[in-house]
């Protein structure tokens, strides 16, 4: 009988992985097999020329540009906002203290507002200030979209920090600020996820970069010009009646997959490194 | 061995001799009263041990003397313990400098997330020393101080947590020497350890004492008759007996020491 248990309950587990893995085919089928055929050098090498958008000659590096722009951006001041928190969150903070109670709570909630949320804030804020649609806009925005990923993916692994490693430094004489060096070297891995967490959600976010990035034909060379996005260049191109135009998005859906599983990859090979000192 | 200080030591060392007193320590964790008045004198050069019962308040009264019991949530204490004239209750911001001259070996062997070479260079860097080749020297000085120079010095830059047990205990106990010391505080040091690496570190232990004026709380009887100069049998928070290894063990004055020496309890 648990005999009979143990394999129903095998069974159910593989047919789980074969439908996750069997997702992730289909998708991925879905954009390389229609957009493959649009897909060329000149589409990722090009800025859109005239008549791009009714099927004519150019590419979408404005998109690529752009989104990159503002994930990179995005991705540093994140981190530089997040840690911090972090640190203060697990070294300075007591275990019961109210007020790491009320920003993991805060947190948690900014986690769970959606990004059209944060695109109406912004598009607020820079409406209030006298501000176009202008990539730092758009890297603004987005930062705020992921800070709250970011603390809340590094604090998860904060927690499990062995209390003893601080008790070792602090007994060499360390300050708590001196402690950081030793606290984000056993987190390595888990900054490293947050990462690729934050990097996954700025990069494919449509709605928070709608109205505050904006949408630009060509490579925005200062912070207050509009930029292009990935996402806004498949949504538009998808919203086209013309087949050729609607394949075309699909190649740069095609693209920022592909943008995404190179900075996982990377992220994960790199972070290995950072992390062969981590203790178990 | 010779002295196990450099001669080029960064950090001052008084040469006079310099006693740990502690007087009238009282430490509460919450309600309860883990230590009661708490007086002893902990005397230079020597290995005291710190004997009595799980629970006595043993663990307590070392972390006390680095301050390390304020990471411990609703810890208050009160008292003073004093290294020459000043005072480790009352020190405030000055701890950090205070803990560098009392170094901590823990029970479970805690090397930090670094290198092998890291580990013994993190003390030194933390109070200042940035020259690579000055650190190199400390490194490898430290390191062959606790015998361990021979094992890794092909393999400095490989994690610390690589190395096995007995070899992390005498790493830690290489970086805690790092930062030139006086006092070393040892809590069950030797207990996580096989009896031959429990050996060496015992070993060594007895030889920096020369140096060193050595803490040492321990479960095993027989460890502090081999290596004692000092004894304190604590039991319920309170100190019962101390004195000198002869004395409270040939000749115990307590009735509760008498009990604890002959494996009454334990």
């Amino acid at each position: 009988m648990k005999f009979l248990e143990e394999k129903i309950v095998k069974a159910l587990m593989y047919l789980s992985t074969a439908l996750v893995a069997a997702w992730v085919v289909s998708i991925l089928w879905t954009i390389l097999s229609k957009g493959w055929g649009s897909m060329s050098w000149e589409m990722v090498s090009q800025l859109p020329g005239g008549g791009f958008y009714i099927g004519k000659e150019g590419g979408f590096l404005n998109a690529i540009v752009g989104s990159l722009y503002i994930v990179g951006a995005s991705a540093v001041l994140g981190l530089l906002v997040s840690v911090p928190v972090v640190f203060y969150l697990n070294v300075y903070l007591r275990r019961s203290s109210k007020l790491g109670y009320a920003a993991r709570l805060a947190c948690d909630v900014l986690f769970g507002i959606p990004s059209i949320v944060y695109g109406a804030f912004g598009f607020a804020l820079m409406v209030a200030l006298g501000m176009r649609a202008s990539l730092g806009g758009g890297i603004v925005v987005v930062t705020l979209l992921i800070i709250p990923i970011f603390i809340r993916s590094m604090d998860e692994a904060a927690r499990g920090f062995p209390r003893e490693i601080l008790d070792t430094a602090y007994s060499l004489g360390a300050t708590r600020l001196q402690t950081i060096g030793v606290v984000l070297r056993q987190i390595a891995p888990g900054i490293a996820t947050a990462t690729l967490l934050s990097i996954g959600r700025a990069i494919g976010d449509a709605a928070g970069v709608m109205f505050t990035a904006g949408y630009t034909d060509s490579i925005p060379t200062s912070l207050s010009q509009p930029a292009a996005t990935l996402p806004l260049a498949v949504f538009f191109q998808l919203s086209s009646p013309i087949a050729e135009v609607q394949n075309r998005a699909y190649a740069a859906a095609a693209v920022l997959t592909l943008i995404v599983l190179v900075l996982s990859v990377g992220g994960r090979l790199i972070m290995n490194r950072f992390s062969k000192n981590k203790l178990q | 061995m010779t002295r196990t200080f450099r001669p080029d030591n960064k950090f001052p060392r008084s040469a006079d001799t310099t006693q740990m007193k502690i007087e009238g320590l009282d430490v509460h964790i919450g309600a309860s009263a883990i230590l009661k008045n708490v007086n002893l004198v902990i005397p230079d050069k020597q290995i005291t041990c710190v004997i009595g019962p799980s629970g006595c308040g043993k663990s307590t009264l070392l972390r006390s003397m680095n301050r390390l019991i304020d990471s411990t949530e609703g810890a208050r204490i009160e008292g003073r313990i004093l290294i020459g004239d000043e005072d480790i209750v009352h020190s405030g911001e000055h701890i950090t400098e205070l803990r560098r001259r009392i170094g901590l070996v823990s029970q479970k062997p805690s090397p930090l997330p670094m290198s092998i070479f890291e580990n013994v260079a993190y003390g030194c860097q933390i109070h200042g020393i940035r020259n690579r080749r000055k650190l190199r020297l400390v490194v490898r000085h430290y390191l062959e101080a606790v015998g361990l120079w021979d094992e890794v010095a092909e393999r400095l830059h490989t994690p610390a947590s690589r190395l096995s047990i007995g070899q992390q205990q005498r790493l830690c106990l290489a970086r805690s020497l790092a930062v030139e010391p006086q006092f070393i505080l040892a809590d069950e040091a030797t207990s996580a350890l096989d009896p031959i690496a429990s050996r060496n570190v015992e070993e060594l232990f007895v030889r920096l004492k020369n140096d060193y004026s050595i803490i040492m709380v321990t479960h095993t009887l027989r460890q502090a008759r081999r290596i004692a100069d000092h004894v304190v049998f604590m039991y319920l928070g309170e100190v019962v007996e101390a004195g000198p290894a002869v004395q409270v063990f040939d000749d115990p004055q307590h009735e509760l020491t008498k009990k604890y020496l002959s494996g009454a309890f334990s």
